[in-house]
């Protein structure tokens, strides 16, 4: 691209082919942003649009802009999106039914009438090209450098102050009372221990079936009786459902299960073979 | 290729992210509705800057994506106050202010 | 006159400043304050005799001064000026309320010794002083006006006295809202004055005596036409009524006896019940332009003279007999302010010797009060000459002089309106004469009863129980000097028509016109009515007078009840009042109060319609919001079209 395409009101045609392969993506994704029902996947296209326009940036002799639109958004701002999601639930999908009644014709009049009316402006508008920038200002943020720090140094003291204020607000806002006593090592014992009389279990809960015929976290580990113990699977899990059944796991894996058995078997006390286990196998046969 | 092209695109992303805050009800995807259209603005001014030949267009857009990052870092903590409290992150579940 | 003008302001300030000091000195001063109020109007008395003597020693023609205070408005074409006219109608007034007042002040020194508000009655009275003398000085009607609602304001205080009991204050209210009635009139002349002469005060609407011109020679009076000078003087003339206690605006003063005796005596005998006669004489040019209005005076001063003496003659209340015959007498002044320039020496005359005469009668009811522990009705006296002979005689006197016996005061004056009634063409000296002479006999009838009753024929009040005793020498005095002016006044300035002559810068000249009769046989026959009706009255009261009233004939039952003027009132305004007012109270809370209720409601309504668009959605807000922008948008793209296209 030389300052004389820069200066007109063209590009060069590489510059072309970059915007149209890039724009439709871009509106595309932009698109996914209104109708993915996941959040994940709709932060996954705000994290393409913005990757694009670092892109779109660093083509229109922007490279510092593109940098930091790297930086800043995809790197802190959407990651600390992502962060959220997972705190809030990372699959906790919007139901498009909406609630509001005639909300979403009018959100869709708005929006196409507001594309409709900054496009017309848009194209009707004539710019003015100004001033070929200098080589200087072209490839080197030295030149923004410059303008922020020479005529905006105010308001770039100013932002400073913000962002330090923003992270303070943050603090307060997310700062949670402790409102009962911090439960130590000891008090974690003691309660196990109180809790034996009323049926509670001295050691850990038992870990998923990592160490039965499965490895997987979603499968339960089997107790010395052959049976699956629920509790052994993560509640999270649980509570979505989406935990194996110990009979499906054994029929997946047959052989191994059958090695694991063994060993399994060979720990627990011998002649306490569980009629689960042969139920469960013959209905994972069944099924 | 007319360089007011990126002005378009500018103007299509910033109606895209203003229809998406009108119609999600995840607030979290309202915000990055809200981040959409930043990001078109900024589209817009680096393409201006461009055009005008000045770099104050950029130095705009520099404050804007830092304001942007501070904003977001409040909004997020907001949305994790409320869902603590209410267990939703919808935003139609806060309507206290009803008349 | 002009040098020593600059002095009259004090004889309203004197007592002005004495009620001032009354008023805000507090408990400290009740020990000694009603001497304050004593001497306040003593100096205003001295001043006033001081004045007297450098307008008599003045020429006739330098005798009216008008002084200049201040300009108290100026708005548009009104202006009004603070001033003062000192003349020899003014003067008269000036002697009669200080001199006359002066002595009630002694009187109610110990007349209201017992009270435990003498140092507020005496600020009253100082008061009331005050606003008398700018009545009478005030040099244009607004500056009247003060001075007329000023006296109104002091009657309604002292009648209202002793407002703990509950007749004396709905008296007091029932005077003041009579008086209203009338001052209405007064503000409407001052309109119809302002508005057709563009002036209220004398120098301009009468002409100013001073400059030699006479009374109205080119005054802006001339410039009303006849229709407005008859409202004009109909409006004067309710206003006197008001003020006067004339019919139909009478019924005020009967009740207003409620006040202290030296109250009834000072206002509502001697001075501010004269000032509706002070008024129309004052007002004589406009009298004198319209014919019809002074024919309505004449009709209600001859009307008001027979109904005085109607109802005093059934009273069996001292006050409220004196009250009639004052409303009777002030009948008689009117009758001859309506007579034109030809009465209004006699008016003020007969007011002169009124006041002197009527406030030492009422001075001796007073005392005749104080001997008999506050005992009004003349049913439970007589005989009492033996036990109070100087209340007796100076209130013989004051009988004679009211009956017209000469050569006592009031023969000189009453006679002299006798004689003026009968004066012109056609009925009407038939008619307004023999009104005048008959009431002559009436008052004879009535005065005498009252004489009698309390002072003559057997005694029917009891010794131990009422112990009657002549007055202390501080309320006797008194009663005596007004006694020698009821004797002597009359004579003295009836000889060569001194006072006619005295007024003539005030009033004009009149000529001298004989009446249809000869003056002989008038005064005859006037003399004749009146002995016979003291005759009759002396007669009928002398032996037997029942404790309890018969029930009389029923001309005594309806004179009794005031010949059923209050059931009159009642039924034609009272009752149509409170019906307007139910009415409008009707109106007002089905009418107004629901359309602002209905509106009210409406505009809730509309509020809770709109809230609904507060749905508490921010999507919904921000829906809105974008609506704005697009608006926004929008027009702005459109003018920018626009002024494109109209640039192009």
């Amino acid at each position: 691209m030389t300052p004389d395409e820069m200066a007109g009101m063209t590009t060069s045609g590489g510059e072309a082919f970059l915007f149209w392969v890039l724009a439709p993506l871009m509106v595309l994704a932009a698109l996914g942003l209104l109708f993915v029902r996941r959040a994940v996947h709709a932060a996954l296209c705000v994290v393409f649009v913005m990757v694009s326009l670092a892109i779109m940036y660093i083509a229109s002799s922007a490279p510092f802009l593109g940098v930091v639109q790297v930086v800043v958004y995809t790197g802190a701002v959407m990651m600390l999106f992502l962060f959220v999601l997972m705190l809030v639930g990372v699959d906790a999908s919007d139901s498009l039914t909406e609630t509001i009644r005639g909300q979403r014709w009018i959100g869709l009049l708005l929006g196409l009438g507001l594309a409709i009316v900054l496009i017309g402006v848009v194209s009707q508008a004539t710019f003015r090209a100004g001033a070929p920038p200098t080589e200087d200002q072209v490839a080197n943020p030295v030149g923004l450098a410059r303008i922020l720090f020479g005529d905006y140094v105010l308001a770039m003291e100013t932002v400073g102050v913000l962002l330090v204020t923003a992270a303070m607000g943050a603090l307060m806002l997310t700062h949670r009372r402790r409102l009962e006593p911090k439960r130590t090592q000891r008090y974690v014992a003691e309660q196990r221990v109180k809790a034996l009389a009323e049926g509670g279990t001295l050691t850990p809960l038992p870990a998923p079936g990592v160490y039965a015929q499965s490895n997987a976290m979603d499968t339960p580990a089997l107790g010395p009786d052959g049976r699956p113990l629920e509790h052994s699977v993560s509640r999270v899990l649980r509570i979505r459902g989406q935990e194996k059944a110990a009979p499906a796991t054994l029929v997946e894996t047959s052989p191994v299960a059958t090695s694991s058995s063994v060993e399994q078997t060979a720990i627990e006390p011998a002649g306490e073979v569980s009629p689960v286990w042969g139920t469960g196998r013959d209905g994972g046969e069944d099924s | 290729m007319d360089i007011t092209n990126y002005v378009v695109l500018a103007c299509i992303l910033f109606a895209i992210g203003a229809t998406t805050v009108l119609l999600r009800r995840n607030a979290i995807v309202v915000f990055m509705g809200v981040e959409l259209m930043l990001n078109a603005t900024n589209l817009a001014f680096v393409t201006f800057a461009r055009i005008h030949g000045d770099l104050t267009g950029q130095v705009l857009a520099f404050f804007v994506m830092v304001v942007a990052a501070a904003e977001v870092v409040v909004g997020l903590a907001i949305i994790v106050t409320i869902f603590r409290t209410r267990r939703s992150a919808s935003v139609d579940d806060v309507n206290l202010l009803h008349g | 006159m002009n040098d020593v003008i600059g002095y009259a302001p004090w004889l309203v300030g004197f007592p002005l400043i004495g009620a001032a000091i009354l008023l805000l000195g507090g408990r400290a001063l009740d020990k000694w304050g009603h001497w304050i109020g004593v001497l306040a109007s003593s100096a205003s008395a001295v001043l006033g005799i001081w004045l007297l003597f450098r307008m008599i020693g003045a020429e006739p023609v330098e005798r009216v001064a008008d002084h200049h205070l201040s300009t108290w408005l100026s708005a548009g074409g009104l202006d009004v000026d603070l001033g003062l006219r000192l003349d020899p109608l003014s003067m008269t007034f000036v002697m009669l309320v200080t001199f006359v007042g002066t002595l009630i002040h002694f009187y109610s020194v110990e007349y209201m010794a017992h009270d435990a508000h003498r140092r507020r009655f005496f600020a009253y009275l100082n008061l009331f002083i005050a606003a008398m003398l700018v009545l009478v000085l005030a040099d244009s009607y607004l500056v009247l006006f003060v001075g007329w609602e000023g006296v109104g304001l002091a009657s309604y205080l002292l009648i209202g006295f002793w407002d703990h009991k509950r007749p004396n204050a709905v008296a007091a209210k029932k005077a003041f809202v009579m008086n209203r009635v009338g001052d209405m009139g007064l503000i409407v002349a001052m309109a119809l004055l302002f508005a057709h002469t563009g002036a209220l005060d004398f120098g301009t609407l009468f002409g100013s005596g001073a400059a030699g011109e006479g009374i109205a020679a080119a005054a802006g009076v001339s410039a009303l036409d006849q229709g407005t000078a008859t409202a004009v003087g109909l409006a004067l003339l309710l206003a006197a009524c008001g003020k006067s206690a004339q019919f139909p605006l009478q019924a005020w003063l009967g009740d207003a006896m409620a006040g202290p005796t030296p109250v009834s005596a000072l206002i509502h005998a001697a001075t501010m019940v004269t000032a509706g006669v002070y008024l129309l004489v004052r007002s004589g040019p406009i009298l004198d332009a319209a014919p019809t209005a002074q024919l309505v005076v004449v009709i209600v001063g001859a009307v008001t003279l027979i109904f005085g003496a109607i109802v005093g003659c059934a009273k069996d209340d001292i006050k409220k007999a004196l009250a009639a015959s004052t409303m009777s007498q002030i009948g008689y002044m009117m009758l001859a302010a309506g007579l034109g320039p030809v009465g209004y020496a006699f008016a003020i005359f007969h007011l002169l010797t009124h006041g002197f005469f009527k406030a030492g009668l009422f001075l001796g009811a007073g005392s005749v009060m104080h001997g008999m522990k506050d005992e009004v009705d003349m049913r439970g006296f007589g005989a009492l000459s033996r036990v109070m002979p100087l209340t007796a005689w100076s209130m013989i006197f004051g009988w004679l002089a009211i009956l017209g016996i000469p050569p006592f005061s009031g023969f000189w004056s009453k006679d002299k309106i006798i004689e003026a009634a009968f004066v012109g063409e056609g009925w009407q000296p038939w008619v307004f004469g023999g009104a005048a002479l008959i009431g002559a006999g009436v008052t004879a009838f009535y005065m005498t009863r009252l004489m009698t009753m309390t002072f003559w024929g057997r005694p029917r009040w009891t010794e131990p129980e009422y112990h009657p005793h002549e007055s202390p020498a501080l309320m006797v005095w008194p009663q005596v000097i007004l006694a020698v002016g009821s004797i002597a006044l009359g004579g003295v300035l009836a000889f060569g028509d001194i006072f006619s002559t005295w007024l003539e810068p005030s009033v004009g000249h009149a000529e001298h016109h004989e009446p249809v009769l000869a003056v002989p046989v008038l005064m005859g026959a006037t003399i004749a009515v009146v002995v016979l009706g003291a005759l009759v009255g002396y007669l009928m009261y002398r032996r037997d007078v029942p404790a309890e009233a018969p029930r009389g004939s029923f001309l005594t039952r309806a004179a009794r009840r005031d010949l059923y003027q209050d059931a009159v009132n009642e039924g034609l305004v009272m009752k149509p009042g409170q019906g307007v007012t139910a009415v409008l109270v009707t109106a007002d809370e089905g009418v107004v109060a629901r359309g602002w209720g209905a509106l009210a409601a409406g505009v809730a309504g509309f509020g809770a319609w709109l809230r609904r668009a507060q749905t508490g959605y921010v999507r919904a807000y921000a829906a809105s919001m974008a609506a704005g922008v697009l608006i926004i948008g929008v027009v702005v793209v459109l003018v920018a079209t626009v002024g494109q296209t109209a640039g192009a």
